[in-house]
């Protein structure tokens, strides 16, 4: 077996309380504007996602003090970011750092190597899972750089900002 | 020399055009259904999706090859006559078919378009290869992942038609098109329903107090793994067992391990292999994208007789298991 020391997960931070509730507010206008313009311009991915359409995602930045609540239903769009003590029930949950969250998006990490690294950590139902991911795959160029450039040149260098934190931290090890 | 094509996977649109994008000879798909052996959730091709596709390669001098390579079921052959007829409609270059009915139909009613044999079909000798090449008019084998390079070599002396052979990717093998093991525990074929261990019967469970982290399939579980310990895709082939003569558990069939003959390159093509197959239809954009630019270089270096920088390739692999298989000994196991 592949002992790899760095791959663990931190532990699951707590995202609850008043911080927690304050975040989750001051994010969800982004959240809003960006999933609106990605559904917007990649219509075909919802096809992909076929009944799971309505299946409720929990996507859990382990950084952040909230985490993400996804509906993927074309005809209700709901993306928020939640405390982690007011979650709905999931369907799926995909757990990681954010920053590689950034990268499968991004279109530089492969999410089966991230999963293999055990990077990333999936619960529930996995054809959701599995679906989401192809869904998302399917789309030309990089969701990131999309939502980023929505925001103008301060999109950009928040963008720029956090691809290089990424390969600083992923530089140590050469371990992703 | 060969023409060392390299053959290049894509499971949805986007990926076929990062293969294209970043230098495939061919690349090979399936439509959204049973006819071919990734019949995932969210993945392939709808036919208007394949039309466009083909037309995205061709303008750029790819060629597309379409899977067919499962086995339709008694008395339900309608599905694969219908996509071999969609896809020679849309001008697909070949079709990878292993089941001798789907082979027959096409050579009868397309017999413009090229076959090729998926590995599916398991021919590894001259006979069998020979058989079908007679009989169906197949241009090119894909041989399965069991064989030297002398016996590749032994072998392209002894048929009239092409070679395909792995070079990179996942490495559950067994017995290629004879697998029952995803039948027996969740009543899905590989080989007729394309898929196996599907996703809607995998669930993974982790344990919050000690991080671990089993794979289950259909309520049997088929690996547990350390809270630091490296995953594997969940395929009972590559779980850990335990036996009364191993009660600590053990791979009882495969290890989970990638193949890479990175290093075999040189080699593979000297044997007369025509084409280079990559494995992982159901992998990213990421991926493809890296091992396919990677491949390419290695390649065309090879091709212009310059040494291949092959450390490029092994890192695409780092942190996994990686082997030669077969082709590098018949001990690998
Ligand atoms: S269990 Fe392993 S050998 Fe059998 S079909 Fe699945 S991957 Fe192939």
């Amino acid at each position: 077996m592949t002992i790899d020391p760095g791959a663990v997960l931190p532990p699951r931070p707590p995202g609850a309380g008043a911080f927690a509730r304050l975040a989750a507010t001051l994010v969800q206008p982004i959240l809003g504007r960006v999933v609106r313009r990605v559904a917007a311009r990649h219509a075909s991915l919802f096809a992909r996602l076929g009944p799971h359409q309505g299946t409720d995602f929990v996507i859990d930045p382990v950084e952040f003090p909230f985490a993400l609540h996804l509906r993927p239903d074309p005809k209700a769009l709901l993306f928020r970011a939640v405390p982690r003590d007011a979650l709905p029930v999931a369907g799926a949950t995909i757990r990681g750092r954010f920053l590689m969250f950034l990268e499968l998006l991004d279109y530089e990490e492969d999410g089966d190597a991230a999963f293999f690294s055990r990077d990333l950590e999936i619960t529930g139902d996995t054809e959701a899972v599995v679906r989401l991911r192809n869904a998302l795959d399917d789309v030309d160029g990089s969701i990131a750089e999309e939502a980023a450039a929505m925001f103008g040149p301060p999109g950009r260098a928040i963008l720029g900002h956090l691809r290089r934190k990424y390969s600083d931290d992923a530089m140590p090890g050469g371990e992703r | 020399m060969s023409l060392a094509e390299l053959i290049c996977p894509a499971g949805t649109p986007a990926a076929l055009r990062t293969a294209v994008d970043a230098g495939a000879d061919a690349v090979y798909c399936g439509f959204q259904d049973a006819t071919n052996a990734r019949n995932f959730p969210g993945l392939n091709f709808t036919p208007e999706e394949l039309e466009a596709a083909v037309a995205y390669a061709h303008a750029r001098g790819t060629k597309v090859l379409l899977a067919l390579n499962t086995y339709p079921p008694a008395g339900k052959v309608d599905l694969w006559r219908h996509a071999a007829d969609t896809g020679a409609r849309i001008g697909v270059d070949a079709f990878i078919v292993a089941d001798m009915g789907v082979a027959d139909y096409i050579a009868r009613t397309h017999p413009g378009v090229r076959l090729h044999l998926s590995v599916q079909a398991a021919a590894s000798s001259p006979e069998a290869i020979r058989y079908y090449v007679e009989n169906f008019g197949v241009k090119r084998v894909v041989l399965p992942r069991i064989l030297t390079i002398p016996e590749i070599r032994k072998i392209r002396q002894d048929i009239p038609c092409e070679i395909e052979t792995f070079i990179f990717g996942n490495h559950g093998l067994m017995v290629e098109g004879r697998c029952s093991l995803t039948n027996y525990l969740t009543g899905q074929s590989t080989n007729m329903d394309g898929v196996c261990s599907p996703a809607s019967d995998v669930e993974y469970i982790r344990d919050e107090a000690t991080g671990e982290m089993s794979s289950c399939l259909n309520g049997f579980t088929i690996d547990r793994f350390g809270p630091e310990e490296k995953a594997g895709y969940p395929t009972i082939c590559k779980g850990r067992y335990t036996a009364p003569h191993r009660p600590e558990g053990y791979y009882a069939f495969e290890e989970p391990v990638s193949l890479n003959l990175s290093r075999l390159l040189p080699e593979l093509i000297d044997a007369g292999v025509h084409a280079f197959k990559i494995e992982g239809r159901q992998r990213s954009k990421a991926y493809v994208r890296s091992v396919v630019s990677s491949f390419r270089r290695a390649v065309d270096d090879i091709r212009a007789g310059r040494t291949a920088n092959i450390e490029d390739l092994v890192a695409l692999t780092e942190g996994q298991k990686q082997t030669q298989g077969a082709f590098e000994t018949k001990k690998w196991r």
